[in-house]
């Protein structure tokens, strides 16, 4: 099968699955609401391109056509679409719903979701048979493992299309049920609000609790540091998605994220959150 | 872009500066920074950025290859080849 990917929202994430795609030869739309972001992401997936072939992650050469849009109209002919949007239960509904509009029947639309469960966006498709979500890893071009999320309305074909579309992006999918979270977020989400309330408290250091858990239980990556990988103000949207989702106290984002999240430090994106990072990358 | 930065010697200045910058140590032309574990995968990338900014070059298909990122020696060596010097 000939893919042709759309990618709804060309932020950190947006950006990144659209360097997996073209890297690997498979074409992408790439669609967000201005030009500015899109001009943004067509000078980021150069570089990412660039970095992942000198990590080896990537074929050295021949990368697709990547397109650039403000209109959802240049979506009628892609063979499944990755929609990225900001984490925020009310604008990915939003946006589900326009594409669905646009897209043929039968083409496939995954979430790149953390935390939202795949029934609930069903809601807002023409066809929730053809909806799944998939959570790439930032970034999805230098990690190969994918979490696959099967809703319970998602059809077989569904998955069976998935499933190709991840071989011809070198990606290996895990799937695993619905909901708020799924697997990884419903875990390290709690962790990392955790790790911050502990650092709210004055009890460890950034430093100590991500050197705990890398030197003691031999994690390649402390959840502070994580954290400033995946973005706070990521983290914090998803706290809140599982936060209203669960009722759990624990999911609730602690002052110190949301106080970083205030004052603009997202983590690696603006160069600061639990750590300074040199340069924004 | 000066007439100074066409040779060796300071293109290895700048690279070294730019190196010792970003990890706050200093460097031999030969040292080793990703063998050493100084720097994550990602300073490679800030390094290709850097070059390509500050030397007019561009670094893309068998020339992405960590060994030339290795040391400020190798990226040196690069930039000059790039550079058809």
């Amino acid at each position: 099968m000939n893919h042709r990917i759309g990618v709804l929202g060309a932020g950190v994430m947006g950006a990144a699955i659209a360097t997996l795609a073209i890297g690997h030869g498979v074409p992408v739309v790439l669609v967000d609401v201005d030009d500015e972001t899109l001009a943004k992401a067509r000078k980021e997936v150069r570089q990412q391109l660039k970095l992942a072939r000198l990590m080896g992650k990537l074929p050295r050469t021949g990368e697709a056509e990547l397109v650039t849009t403000t209109d959802y109209a240049d979506l009628a002919d892609v063979t499944s679409v990755i929609e990225a949007v900001t984490e925020k239960p009310e604008l990915k509904a939003k946006v589900l719903a326009e594409v669905s509009g646009v897209v043929k029947p039968g083409t496939v639309i995954v979430s790149n979701t953390s935390a939202i469960p795949v029934d609930e966006m069903a809601d807002s498709v023409a066809r929730p048979e053809d909806l799944c979500a998939i959570h790439f890893m930032n970034p999805p071009y230098l990690i190969r493992a994918v979490e696959v999320i099967r809703g319970p309305r998602t059809g077989d074909e569904t998955m069976s299309k998935v499933t190709d579309l991840l071989a011809a992006l070198d990606r290996d999918g895990v799937v695993v049920g619905d909901g708020p979270g799924f697997v990884i977020n419903r875990i390290l989400q709690r962790s990392i609000n955790e790790a911050a309330r502990i650092v709210e408290e004055g009890r460890a250091t950034p430093e100590a609790v991500d050197a705990a858990f890398e030197g003691c239980l031999g994690h390649r990556t402390g959840p502070l540091a994580t954290a400033d990988l995946i973005g706070l103000d990521n983290v914090v949207d998803s706290l809140r998605v599982l936060h209203e989702r669960t009722g759990d106290r624990g999911y609730e984002p602690c002052d110190l994220l949301v106080a970083k999240v205030a004052a603009g430090d997202f983590g690696r994106k603006t160069g600061r959150g639990f750590y300074e990072h040199g340069g924004a990358l | 872009m000066t007439t100074s930065v066409n040779h060796a010697a300071e293109i290895e200045r700048q690279l070294l500066g730019f190196v010792e910058k970003h990890t706050k140590k200093t460097w031999t032309p030969d040292d080793d920074f990703f063998a050493a574990g100084a720097v994550s995968s990602m300073f490679a990338m800030q390094l290709v950025v850097f070059i390509e900014s500050t030397f007019d070059v561009e670094v893309s298909g068998d020339d992405l290859v960590i060994d030339n990122f290795r040391t400020v020696g190798a990226m040196t060596s690069l930039v000059s080849r790039l550079r058809g010097e």
